[in-house]
């Protein structure tokens, strides 16, 4: 079982019967290097890593290695668990968690790139939240990662994953499409519906551009992976409702990939546009290495 | 095109924060380590482009040296490498180089050197998403990724020798997926580089030395 494409991803799904997840996980069992019992080895560690850098900065803060970042997590932690009126309980927590993976990751801290390490936030950010916040389990959250992949996946085969590349959209964007999709699987919402919140959060963050400031994985980075996961949820919702984008996943993908081109390379992780050259962020970078 | 897996999307599990900055680096020091098999005493590591200008905030530094440890991209050690080197006794330095233009922007030599004085270094370029591949080894320009089994052989720059290498893995029924020469002499020194998807054993390596123009072979397993 295999696919090149969205469009052959659903033949699939509706051939066999099965959610996204299904397909993917018996592409990997059938295509990939490693057996069914060493796949879901390797799979509890992937899920173990994403549960400790999600919740190590929460209590143990750490400066990042730039210098800009650190202790945001726990700061909005504290802070939502006071006042979730705003956001309610499972945007709140996934916020916490988003920020905390990129805290962890810019102390040098273990993480699972998903499919970055300047966008690791918000795939485990979405469903650590949903995992604790509607009760979800281990089986769930192996399920959501499966079908995260496959929007991945095609991604990366069909696109870019690279901000040097396309810009943050295709870091950021592309988690935000993966966690969107994972999201309504976990809900119950059709394979159709999967692909729907994935172009519908491609689309909305079409563009985005990446601007380290002074070249660090840490600011904007951190609070860019917030918008990841407030984009994935509201998609997933949109999706669930019925609500579809004009353009299919396939054609998102290259729309984005398009758009990524069109981007200058000061705004491509070259840190010489965007943020990055801000006069205030800049004062703060100088005097370091 | 390469089979892109569950764990190409979700992975590497790896030290942040980049995973060309960090985890490239680190796999760069890998190779290295794995090429020179001696155990290292001194190493030094020249940074250029990219490398050298965000280093400092991208743990470049320490993501080398935990690679030339064998630490894998995941260890959680790399965080403490200057104190892990001091332990073992290795000694370490960085060259911070802006001027010189490399190939690639993410770009380290590494030259290690064992107690017995015998020394190598060799260049790795870091390509984004933790992949890597070596392009020089001792001053001789090769080319591979370490993503498959590779052979690589120092020998005379004359003929036959070619033939010897691809009659040997026939014969121990090594499929050669790649397979490169790089000639640093003519008639003199030059470095076949063979890439293979099956596993190459220590045995085929004892066939490859039976003829006499074969130097020296490297093996880096998958």
């Amino acid at each position: 079982m295999n696919f090149d494409s969205g469009a052959e991803l659903l033949n699939l799904c509706r051939e066999h019967q099965i959610p996204v997840s299904e397909v993917m996980k018996q592409r990997e069992l059938q295509h990939g290097a490693v057996s069914e019992e060493v796949f879901e080895q390797k799979m509890t560690e992937i899920m173990e890593i994403m549960s400790n850098s999600a919740h190590r900065p929460l209590s143990d803060v750490r400066k990042s290695i730039g210098g800009l970042i650190g202790g945001e997590a726990s700061g909005l932690k504290d802070y939502s668990e006071k006042h979730q009126e705003l956001c309610g309980k499972v945007l709140s927590l996934a916020m916490v968690y988003a920020m905390a993976v990129l805290e962890c990751n810019a102390s040098m801290g273990l993480i699972v790139a998903a499919p970055t390490a300047g966008s690791s936030g918000v795939v485990p950010g979405v469903l650590l939240a949903m995992k604790e916040a509607l009760g979800l389990g281990t089986e769930e959250f192996r399920k959501g990662l499966l079908n995260a992949s496959a929007i991945g996946y095609l991604a990366m085969r069909n696109a870019s994953v690279a901000g040097a590349e396309a810009g943050c959209q295709a870091e950021v964007g592309v988690a935000s499409a993966m966690a969107a999709s994972a999201a309504v699987e976990l809900m119950g919402g059709s394979p159709e519906m999967c692909l729907q919140a994935a172009s519908l959060s491609l689309s909305n963050l079409l563009g985005l551009v990446c601007d380290p400031v002074g070249g660090f994985v840490e600011n904007p980075c951190q609070s860019r992976n917030v918008i990841g996961v407030a984009n994935a949820l509201t998609c997933a919702q949109l999706a669930l409702s019925g609500i579809t984008h004009i353009n299919s996943f396939d054609d998102m993908l290259a729309v984005m990939l398009k758009v990524g081109g069109s981007l200058p390379s000061e705004l491509r992780e070259t840190a010489l546009g965007g943020n990055a050259i801000g006069k205030t962020a800049c004062e703060r970078c100088k005097g370091r290495k | 095109m390469k089979f892109i897996s569950f764990f190409d999307v979700i992975g590497p599990n790896m030290i942040g924060p980049s995973s060309s900055h960090t985890a490239g680096a680190v796999a760069i020091g890998n190779m290295a380590a794995k090429l020179f098999k001696n155990t290292i005493k001194k190493v030094t590591f020249t940074l250029y482009g990219s490398f050298a200008q965000t280093y400092y905030g991208h743990g470049t530094d320490r993501a080398l040296l935990g690679g030339v440890m064998g630490f894998l991209p995941s260890d959680e050690r790399i965080v403490n490498a200057f104190e892990e080197a001091e332990k073992r006794e290795i000694q370490f330095e960085y060259l911070i180089d802006h001027k010189t233009k490399t190939g690639h922007p993410n770009t380290a030599d590494i030259y290690m050197e064992a107690e017995d004085g015998t020394s190598q270094t060799i260049r790795g370029e870091s390509l984004g998403g933790g992949k890597i591949r070596i392009t020089n080894i001792d001053g001789i320009d090769v080319d591979f990724t370490g993503e498959y089994s590779t052979l690589v052989i120092r020998h005379e720059d004359r003929p036959g020798i070619v033939a010897h290498i691809s009659a040997e893995l026939a014969n121990n029924n090594v499929n050669i997926a790649f397979m490169k020469v790089f000639r640093k002499k003519m008639r003199v020194e030059a470095y076949t580089v063979v890439e293979s998807d099956e596993k190459i054993t220590g045995e085929v390596m004892e066939h490859l030395y039976k003829n006499s123009g074969i130097d020296k072979v490297l093996l880096i397993q998958i």
